[in-house]
């Protein structure tokens, strides 16, 4: 078998047992890139020349008999807002196409601590804002099962990267399901942790308090021990959970008996594709047939996060994105009559349509006599939300709903109506709005064998359960074995 | 519509874009329809509902008064469009 | 200004915190550096970066708050006030929006008035913390402007008053008595030169008797008291000229020119001033507790008003006395540290207040750069009080002193200053002098009081100044009326 299928658990076994050497691996995986990122177009930037730099050291480490890390010569993938010192990092955007930061975000600090090669930075949508990956400046990356789809957004290259083999493991982020829907189109898993368990700095920024970074993989098990890695707390970011490091592959036991899975029946049930839904039932059964308890949720006010989730998320962002204004970096318009033409033009040039269209947004919920009626309100059914899941976890372990209501759609089919696409998020941004973990894993194909993710949403730090869950679905099914035969 | 091309005009100069009126039509209806959407949150009864102002319970979060070294200029100008004299420079705001 | 109006002041003042680091990163908050030296990805507002709030600040802040009888909140958050200017890296100031740490306090001031003397309280509103901007420098060479971010994100804390002021010495009052509590707290360091403590003056005019307040206008960034004293009557007469004429007065940001003496609206920063204010996501809650705020309340150092009661008091200093040496804390230390090597207030109050501000100011410095030291003051007002040296040459040794920063026994000792009280070496310099000039022995008998004035310069002209005058005279007398 070519080195770049195995996981990324067996191969950093085979790499610390010197059945391979890293040099070998990243041979395997750039011959995959070159032989297929042609179609797919995953990555906006490559690090080969890095990657081969870091593979030398590594590889004298080891073979000096030192220990170089759980990761220790795995080639991973970064979305490309994801701060890099001295590599590109552009948020897919015209205004930061040749942005090169001069510091390492902490979750890259982390990932090299633990012996991860960087091999190139992932397509998303324009600063994270879309479902599609098609708001992105520079390529169109394609669904590895059917290049005729979107990969689904906005971590759509690091998802479609995983899917067709040229990383074993990526790292994504989700302010509204950015990791989980492309998890889904693209059939690999996909974690959204808790709100404050992965450090924010570095990660640029779209809506602050619904931002998190999470990783992609192949298996359950190759998440968690990515998760191991990534996870803690950060004293530069204030909204860095306090909490302890865990081993969370400890959580990996094939066993759902005791627990309880939630079911908003309710909720899941407008506008959904049937495909889904029997995806969706089926996963049902196959959870009761492994013994867990099944339950009946109602939970009134999420039908309302979608709506809560649009106020908040570009409130935050229209400031968030105040600060490329062409001065000290990103796009600066190259004729200009004075200051405030400078700042017009170079941000009109600079951000696409998506990006402009939720700073306007933003801008207006937070304006003077509209901040009461929307952004406050907001908040306040946030609260309403956030109480309705904790009472929903009083008598169930996880949640169990659809990652998206429908399957991978055309490129351009939702581009005209923004509504329409920011509907594709409906069951993935209630999780945001309550920061709480959420994993998207493989759970089907409709009938034109696109891929169709399953979503378990966890109490607030409570990944060890959700993994747990996942990774008996994953033990119990062969979804995730199925590979894109496209490519 | 729920929203005016005039307030769409204003929130674009608050948001320093310019629009061009093609852009401008496209936006003030795009915009209104988010907003009608989003004025299903109006017919809730948030009387007394605190509004979430952070999702963990943190507070006083701080860092000791502690100087450590500063970065060094060319890294912090390296990426800026326009430089002169160890500074940025912008078209003239100050008389 | 014309007697039928009234002018309503009300002051923003921003002061620089004395924190090590700045507010979010930690940046050292040094004053002077080559530009962008200072800074980091945080404070530059880099894309990924995030704040974390220095601890230091928030104590800062609430010993302002406690010194100005302020209510400190036991609730407290952080927001962003959103504008694009290029001085603000983020395009968003990390500010306090409706929940500032220290609200409803007041301070009592004493007001120079035009006759005479009087206190009055004003109140505060608020007092917040927040980031400060980056400088913005002209090039005239090539007519742009150059950003220097090393101010960016050095702490402040913003201190509202209410229109409780009616004059501009009230306001200038207001000021010093601000300036001289936040110097004590030592929590700025309050180099009005340096714009480590400027003021935003708020002022409207109306009528004698009107109840309304007229419409106000914001003058920026004053850095001095007599600017802002300059600037209050500009802008009352302005207004008042404005009104007479039938105009009307627009609110608008204005700016002064010290120099020209003349205020000027400046061109709209933004076309509307809507900020878009929310909570800022990055940052917790500030939660204080009794025993925190009891804690800082329980260290507050003495306050100037007391202060100066006590050197009343205990030192028996007339009031004035009082109140220039405790309108500073590095005066007052001075002061306090040089009694302990010498006790004699008066005379040493009279050194202070007398030649060490003359100096200081010809020099434009602080007393804390003075080259003469508390201990060094303190040993020159011994050797005059002893007799060594007479006031005199005392004001000889002072000046080198001042020049040289030695010692005054040193000075004295090298430049054979010792007062000359040895009655034998005096007797035989005077009965010379008399001898000398018979004519004067001739004027003081015939009454001309003047003549022995003129004997007693001859003595000391002879002596280098050195003799005792007192013994001079004496002797003087005694050999005269004795001829």
């Amino acid at each position: 078998m070519e080195l770049y299928r195995f996981t990324l658990t067996e191969i950093a076994k085979k790499i610390k047992n010197k059945e391979v050497t890293i040099h070998e691996v990243l041979d395997s995986v750039f011959s995959r890139i070159e032989e297929v990122e042609p179609q797919i177009a995953a990555y906006i930037t490559l690090m080969r020349k890095e990657a081969y730099e870091r593979a030398d050291y590594l590889q004298k480490k080891l073979d000096q008999g030192e220990d170089i890390g759980v990761l220790g010569g795995v080639p991973i993938a970064i979305k490309d807002n994801i701060c890099t010192s001295g590599v590109k990092t552009t948020c897919a955007s015209r205004m930061l196409e040749n942005f090169v930061p001069v510091y390492d975000a902490t979750v890259i600090k982390n990932l090299e601590e633990a012996g991860a090669i960087f091999i190139g930075k992932t397509n998303m949508d324009e600063f994270a804002m879309g479902s599609s990956t098609e708001s992105s400046y520079m390529k169109k990356t394609k669904n590895p099962w059917d290049l005729e789809k979107v990969p689904g957004g906005s971590s759509g290259g690091s998802a479609a990267a995983i899917a067709s083999d040229m990383a074993f493991a990526a790292l994504g982020s989700d302010t509204g399901g950015s990791i989980r829907q492309p998890a889904s189109y693209c059939s690999v898993v996909g974690l959204k942790p808790t709100y404050g368990l992965v450090s924010r700095f570095g990660l640029i920024a779209f809506a602050s308090s619904l931002d998190q970074i999470g990783p992609f993989a192949k298996t359950v098990e190759d998440t968690a021990l990515m998760l191991n890695v990534i996870a803690g707390h950060d004293k530069k970011d204030t909204t860095s959970a306090p909490i302890e490091k865990k081993d969370y592959t400890k959580a990996l036991q094939n066993t759902v008996k005791g627990l309880t899975i939630g079911i908003p029946t309710e909720f899941v049930k407008e506008g959904i594709h049937e495909d889904v839904k029997q995806a969706y039932d089926q996963a049902i059964e196959t959870f009761k047939d492994l013994g867990a308890t099944i339950k009946e949720i109602q939970l009134d006010y999420i039908k309302y996060s979608l709506a809560t989730y649009y106020i908040i998320a570009t409130a935050e962002a229209s400031s968030n994105l105040g600060r490329y204004d062409g001065i000290r970096y990103g796009h600066r318009a190259s004729d200009f009559k004075d200051i405030d033409d400078l700042y017009c033009k170079s941000r009109s040039e600079g951000f696409g349509a998506e990006v402009k269209r939720r700073i306007m947004l933003g801008t207006y919920v937070l304006s003077a006599g509209y901040y009461d009626a929307y952004y406050k309100r907001a908040q306040q059914v946030r609260t309403l939300i956030i109480e309705n899941f904790k009472k929903a976890f009083e008598t169930c372990d996880v949640i169990l709903m659809p990652t998206a209501p429908k399957t991978a759609f055309r490129f351009g089919e939702k581009t005209e109506n923004p509504l329409e696409m920011y509907l594709e998020d409906i069951y993935t941004v209630p999780v945001n709005i309550a920061g709480l973990p959420a994993i998207s894993i493989p759970g089907g194909f409709d009938h034109e064998g696109m891929p169709i993710g399953i979503q378990l949403i966890g109490n607030a730090f409570g990944e060890e359960t959700l993994l747990q869950i996942a990774y008996t679905f994953e033990q119990n099914t062969n979804y995730h074995e199925r590979k894109p035969n496209k490519i | 519509m729920s929203v005016s091309k005039e307030e769409v005009k204003y929130i674009a100069r608050l948001s320093k874009l310019y629009l061009t009126e093609e852009e401008l039509e496209k936006n003030t209806h795009d915009l209104s329809s988010i907003i009608d959407f989003a004025n299903e949150l109006s017919s809730i009864c948030v009387d007394n509902v605190k509004p979430t102002a952070h999702i963990l319970d943190i507070q006083n979060v701080f860092r000791k008064d502690e100087v450590e070294p500063s970065y060094e200029r060319e890294k912090i100008l390296q990426n800026a469009p326009t430089k002169d004299a160890g500074c940025i420079t912008v078209p003239k705001v100050v008389e | 200004m014309r007697e039928d109006y009234e002018v309503i002041i009300g002051l923003e003042v921003h002061a620089e915190l004395a924190t090590h680091t700045k507010i979010y990163c930690n940046c050292t908050t040094e004053f002077g550096s080559d530009p962008n030296t200072h800074c980091c990805p945080i404070c530059t507002g880099m894309p990924g970066t995030l704040p974390v709030l220095n601890e230091k600040v928030v104590e800062y802040a609430v010993k302002a708050g406690l010194a100005t009888n302020c209510e400190i909140a036991r609730f407290s958050k952080q927001d962003r006030k959103n504008y694009f200017y290029p001085d603000l890296p983020k395009a968003y100031q990390i500010s306090q929006y409706d929940l500032p740490l220290c609200k409803d306090g007041h301070m009592d001031v004493t007001v120079e008035g035009k006759q005479g003397n009087y206190k009055k309280r004003i109140g505060i509103t608020r007092i917040h913390i927040e980031e400060d901007a980056a400088k913005l420098i002209h090039d005239a060479y090539t007519g742009d402007t150059l950003v220097d971010m090393n101010r960016c994100a050095v702490p402040l804390i913003e201190i509202v008053s209410e229109p409780d002021m009616r004059s501009a010495e009230e306001a200038v009052a207001y000021m010093q008595t601000l300036k001289s509590i936040l110097e004590y707290l030592e929590v700025s360091d309050c180099k009005m030169q340096e714009g480590s403590l400027r003021c935003d003056v708020n002022l409207s005019v109306r009528k004698k008797g009107e109840t309304k307040f007229g419409t106000r206008t914001e003058t920026k960034n004053l850095n001095s008291f007599r600017a802002i004293y300059n600037l209050i009557e500009f802008e009352a007469n302005r207004q008042i000229e404005e009104l007479e004429k039938g105009g009307v007065i627009y609110q608008e940001t204005r700016r002064f020119d010290d120099v020209k003496g003349i205020g000027y609206a400046m061109r709209s920063k933004e076309d509307a001033n809507d900020y878009r204010y929310f909570p800022e996501p990055d940052l917790a809650p500030i939660v204080l507790s009794e025993e925190y705020i009891a804690d800082i309340q329980n260290h507050l150092p003495e306050m100037p008003h007391i202060k100066k009661e006590r050197y009343v008091q205990m030192y028996e200093l007339p009031e004035y006395d009082a109140e220039q040496l405790t309108n500073s804390k590095k005066i007052a230390n001075f002061f306090e540290e040089t009694i302990t090597h010498w006790n004699n207030p008066k005379a040493i109050a009279n050194w202070i207040m007398g030649d060490i501000f003359r100096k200081l100011n010809e020099a434009e410095i602080e007393i804390d750069a003075c080259p003469i030291k508390p201990k060094d003051m303190a040993k020159l007002v011994e050797l005059l009080d002893k007799g060594v040296i007479s006031s005199k040459i005392a004001k000889q040794v002072f000046e080198e002193m001042f020049e040289s920063g030695k010692s005054p026994e040193k000075i004295v000792e090298e430049k054979g200053l010792v007062q000359i009280s040895d009655e034998s070496a005096i007797k035989e310099i005077v009965t010379k002098v008399v001898e000398n000039n018979p004519q004067s022995v001739v004027d003081y008998k015939a009454g001309k009081d003047r003549a022995l004035g003129f004997l007693v310069g001859q003595v000391m002209k002879e002596t280098k100044g050195k003799a005792n005058p007192k013994m001079v005279n004496e002797m003087l007398l005694e050999i005269l009326n004795q001829s």
